[in-house]
């Protein structure tokens, strides 16, 4: 059975990969939708460091995160001075290296769709006297709502199952950053194969439920085709 | 309403836009052009959806673009309505919201009998509660235009409205299209490539090569001028204003007025009166020099050679009046020889075969 402790790590990965996914889509659906558009000469740079996450391993962004934020780097003096202290260790460390590392889930999903759905469904609504604004909310968003469901999905269900990110940038703190991952890490090193099944059991349910639903609910979806 | 006064200069790579145009605030003008001439990118320019560097554009009064002091109104804040080639609906709204979309965002509620009228001229009321995706090519295209209308804009710009549909649809959107142009007091821009459309909408006709008006005016006029690929066309033609004026139900006729000479045409079957459009191709009118006497052919009317030339396929291009209206003939080279055809030589037209056009 899962123990009090293994409650509480479930619990806590629940609320990181909620806060980060909606934070990354706060702050990706500008930049996708930008990213989308622009022919401007730095998009293929941005595009590469969004992207960088999904090639370099977790420990490597987890290493510069950590020597960037801690009482040496760059933002670690910033938080310092503003009396924040340092983020490594710490709650919204957590949150913010999550953000980073799992940000290419939601933005390459939101591009494709923004791409894909193309200027005319935006020139038909300004000749209908839609401001931009109101374009996007009106009709990009819910023309793009499968784009959405993919990167909120994908977002939080790689956020659920980051480790290495975690381990470098987290640590290994009960009730503050003390994941799932990392608890079913403890389990097998102090040999608590019981529990580790209980937890990994946990999470490959989750995820395939949750997959699963994308997938059929996406098949159903109006797609962009049917602007025509 | 004052004309519309549209300028614009615009440069891409390999393109070039440059026009002056003062066009009528009335009826329909046909923006005509092979693609590449630059008519679409004119009404985007217009729409505001293309931004000219350089460029003014005034409209009933309002200023839209004027480059030189620095004003562009985004298309959003222009009181317009955009048909586009691809009816371009919202998928995810029904059709009454895709009509509702534009009127909540002005705020208005649109007068019930306008809009039940509206609804009818196009012919969409049944369809209010379908989704855009259970439309047909027409049908979407026809609420399309329903959308631009309901708006009450001071013009209408309609970006080749028939070229996504097939020959079939195309004749089933025509006659509402005619019906339309009866009944709207504003402006249409409408850019085609096609001469049926052109035949049968056009009221001022602005043609485009390259980027450049090679000429505008009246369709009777700008059809029939030999300098302008029109007349040299496979598919030339006039087109006259008829009245029609009688019925010959024993024949199956009805004939019609134009000016001072008449026509019999197939019956047609609308009330006496009626103004007609009426289509005489180049290729239906053959020139006698004397009044044919034993002709099968009914249609006859004696005419002044305005003009001829001559391509380079062994036809020549005659450019007749009948009374004030123009005609053309596409007759051969060697006919044209036999014939001794001089400019101001009377002569006598045939005409083979009409069409009606509205």
């Amino acid at each position: 059975m899962l123990t009090s402790a293994d409650l509480d790590t479930l619990l806590l990965t629940f609320k990181v990969a909620s806060l980060t996914t909606l934070l990354m889509l706060l702050i990706g659906t500008p930049l996708a939708w930008w990213l989308a558009r622009t022919n401007s000469i730095f998009k293929g740079f941005i595009n590469t460091i969004v992207s960088l996450p999904l090639v370099l391993p977790p420990t490597v962004l987890g290493f510069y995160l950590l020597v960037i934020m801690g009482p040496a780097g760059v933002i670690g003096k910033l938080t310092t001075e503003l009396g924040l202290g340092t983020l490594p260790f710490t709650f919204p460390g957590l949150i913010i290296a999550s953000v980073l590392y799992s940000m290419p889930f939601v933005v390459q999903p939101l591009q494709a769709a923004f791409t894909s759905i193309g200027e005319q469904p935006l020139e038909a609504a300004a000749t209908l006297r839609a401001s931009p604004l109101d374009s996007f909310f009106s009709v990009i968003v819910p023309l793009t709502k499968p784009g959405f469901l993919t990167a909120s999905i994908l977002g939080f269900t790689h956020t659920v199952g980051e480790f290495g990110v975690v381990l470098m940038i987290g640590g290994n703190i009960p009730d503050k950053t003390r994941v799932v991952s990392v608890q079913i890490y403890n389990h097998v090193e102090a040999l608590e194969y019981t529990e580790a099944h209980w937890l990994a059991g946990c999470l490959l349910a989750f995820s395939f439920t949750v997959l699963f639903i994308l997938y059929s609910v996406l098949k159903t979806q109006p797609n962009v085709q049917q602007l025509k | 309403m004052p004309p519309i006064t549209a300028r614009f200069q615009l440069a891409y790579n390999a393109f070039s836009l440059d026009v002056d145009l003062q066009l009528p605030s009335t009826g329909i003008t046909i923006l005509f052009g092979s693609s590449g001439s630059g008519k679409t990118t004119l009404l985007r320019c217009i729409a505001g959806l293309e931004q000219a560097p350089i460029g003014f554009l005034e409209i009933n009064g309002s200023v839209w673009q004027d480059s030189e002091h620095k004003v562009f109104l985004p298309t959003y804040q222009r009181n317009l309505g955009y048909v586009f080639q691809e009816a371009n609906l919202f998928p995810h709204l029904s059709v009454e919201d895709n009509l509702q979309f534009g009127l909540k965002r002005l705020g208005k509620h649109p007068n019930k009998t306008e809009l039940q009228n509206l609804l009818e001229l196009l012919g969409i009321e049944h369809l209010l509660k379908r989704m855009p995706e259970r439309l047909s090519g027409g049908e979407k295209q026809r609420v399309a235009i329903a959308r631009a209308l309901v708006l009450n804009p001071d013009i209408l710009l309609m970006d080749e409205p028939l070229a996504a549909l097939d020959f079939k649809r195309k004749q089933e959107i025509l006659p509402f299209l005619t019906r339309l142009h009866q009944q709207l007091e504003i402006p249409v821009l409408y850019v085609t490539h096609s001469h049926q459309e052109v035949a049968q909408l056009t009221d001022t006709l602005v043609l485009l090569e390259e980027g450049k008006v090679l000429a505008s005016g009246s369709l009777s006029e700008t059809l029939s001028r030999l300098d302008l690929p029109f007349a040299q066309d496979k598919e030339a033609s006039t087109v006259w204003q008829a009245t029609l004026i009688a019925h010959e139900a024993d024949y199956y006729l009805s004939r019609v007025a134009i000016a001072d000479e008449t026509l019999s045409l197939p019956f047609i079957d609308a009330a006496l009166g009626t103004s007609l459009r009426i289509q005489i191709y180049a290729r239906d009118v053959s020139i006698a020099l004397e009044k044919p006497k034993a002709t099968s052919i009914l249609n006859i009317l004696p005419a002044l050679i305005n003009d001829f030339t001559h391509d380079s396929y062994g036809q020549c291009i005659v450019q007749l009046r009948v009374g004030t209206q123009s005609l053309l003939a596409h007759i051969t080279r060697k006919s044209a020889l036999l014939l001794g055809l001089k400019r101001d030589m009377p002569v006598y037209v045939q005409i083979k075969g009409t069409s009606l056009l509205s």
